[in-house]
């Protein structure tokens, strides 16, 4: 196992690398401000705030108006805070790479996270396989996909709606499926219950489903992505719910969003994702902590 | 009270009204989802594992512990007795809660006795001890045949290496966290 420095200078090439299939594949980078106003409403993500503004928990908001304003491809490498989020896969400040792609759904953004991760092993010379943790993970393609309740079908002793009414998603996913997952080699887990994803195009076929996915690799969870909403009138009744959700928790409440709400309407159809940069660093160093492959742990400040 | 953003390995909290120390931890939170608090815990009385897993939001009690500063006076059987110099309450421990402490006991010895509420549960010994050489083999200055270290035992009963030159009847210090000698008391 390679050493901190190691993992570093890796990491330095992966994030050159990334840059590279976005910039081949004709994306406008971007940079968008870390201390906004109002932060996405989210039940389970708090903000850290400075100074009346908070920083950003992701920099969704911000480019889905550029979006807006005409762009088709951008993409962001940026820092993103989220406060009380600290463990062995978690650093209240860490890296998050995210794209957006307009007229694409989220099936088509599947093939695209895979083809860019790919690409990164392909120049990291890793070859089609790659040892993470003691496990071979093929990466060939095409990764495996399969929805949510089949993945509870499969690895849960509780059913889908079981495990919602009883407020146990998160727990079946951490216990049950995600160690089960660990071993099926990349897999995209797609088809999320509507109420799980609060930014996201629901089907159509299926309203109490949200086209929403997550890559795992070896047991990591790299990435969320969704087929975005584009209706504004939906888009703020689903804040208000979240809204509602802290408070009931007894939470900080962010403002609406009322620019974004604004802009939304002339948002074009698209397919955005966030990945999480260390953890792809993680999986090419094999490395089992966040710790390893950033230069100062919150601690060692 | 605690809250879930306090939890870490080595926190000790109450359940049920027993004291327990979190032996091992780990956050998790899925995607978008909530955070998980996933917790082994160990009861500080009877040594019986729990697995918890906590939510944001969720709080606890700390648990009601207490060290208090005491001198060892003496052991009857498998029962070690401690006096609190400031209102000259005794307390007893057994056995199985001193452990390997008992090899280091000297009357007199200031400890740390950890209470739960009133209960005596455990010892915390200063980190070094003296303790006087009661067997050791003599040693010929010059004699290389002994090796660098020879077995002795000291005045509790307790039996460890130390450097060849030390004998019987002189002091010794004893690193009580590894039992291992560090140095010679010099009168």
């Amino acid at each position: 196992m390679a050493s901190r420095e190691t993992n570093i200078r890796l990491r330095s090439r992966i994030i050159r690398y990334i840059r590279d299939f976005f910039y081949e594949h004709e994306y406008l980078e971007v940079e968008t401000p870390c201390l906004i106003p109002a932060p996405a409403p989210e039940a389970h993500i708090d903000a850290i705030k400075v100074d009346g503004l908070f920083l950003h928990t992701s920099p969704e908001l911000c480019m889905k108006r550029l979006l807006c304003s005409g762009h088709s491809r951008i993409f962001q490498i940026c820092r993103c805070f989220r406060n009380d989020e600290r463990g062995e896969l978690h650093l209240p400040e860490f890296t998050i790479l995210e794209w957006y792609h307009a007229d694409i759904n989220y099936s088509k953004l599947m093939n695209e996270c895979q083809e860019m991760i790919q690409s990164v092993a392909h120049r990291l010379e890793k070859g089609e396989t790659i040892n993470y943790q003691g496990m071979e993970i093929d990466l060939k393609g095409p990764w495996q996909r399969i929805s949510v309740k089949r993945a509870f079908e499969k690895y849960s002793t509780l059913s889908l709606q079981d495990a919602l009414d009883s407020n146990r998603f998160d727990e079946v996913m951490v216990e049950q499926i995600e160690p089960r997952l660990r071993k099926t080699g990349p897999v995209f887990l797609y088809d999320y219950p509507a109420q799980l994803a609060a930014l996201s195009r629901l089907k159509h076929n299926d309203p109490t489903l949200a086209e929403r996915f997550e890559l795992y690799i070896g047991g990591l969870e790299l990435a969320n992505a969704f087929s975005e909403l584009t209706d504004p009138d939906e888009q703020a009744r689903r804040f208000r719910k979240e809204i509602q959700d802290r408070e009931c928790a007894g939470k900080t409440l962010y403002p609406l969003p009322e620019k974004f709400i604004r802009d939304l309407g002339n948002m074009p159809d698209a397919a955005g994702i966030a990945l999480g940069v260390d953890r792809l660093v993680m999986l090419f160093t094999d490395t089992a902590r966040i710790d390893d492959v950033v230069c100062f742990t919150p601690e060692e400040l | 009270m605690y809250n879930s953003s306090n939890l870490k390995k080595g926190l000790k909290i109450q359940i049920d009204n027993e004291p327990y120390i979190i032996v091992d931890f780990q956050f998790s939170k899925p995607g978008k989802g909530q955070s998980l608090y996933r917790c082994k815990l160990k009861n500080m009385i009877n040594g019986t594992i729990l697995d918890r897993t906590y939510r944001s939001g969720d709080s606890f009690e700390k648990a009601n512990l207490e060290e208090r500063k005491m001198q060892y006076l003496y052991n009857q059987d498998n029962e070690y007795y401690f006096m609190d110099q400031q209102n000259y309450e005794q307390v007893m421990l057994t056995d199985d809660r001193i452990g390997d402490s008992k090899n280091f006991l000297i009357d007199n010895l200031e400890v740390d006795i950890l209470l739960f509420d009133i209960t005596p549960i455990g010892i915390t010994l200063p980190n070094f001890v003296n303790l006087e050489v009661t067997k050791a083999e003599p040693w010929a200055k010059g004699d290389s045949a002994t090796g660098d270290s020879k077995p002795i035992t000291v005045e509790t009963g307790y039996e460890l290496r130390v450097p060849p030159f030390i004998e019987e009847g002189i002091k010794i210090t004893i690193d009580t966290r590894t039992g291992e000698y560090v140095t010679r008391v010099k009168e």
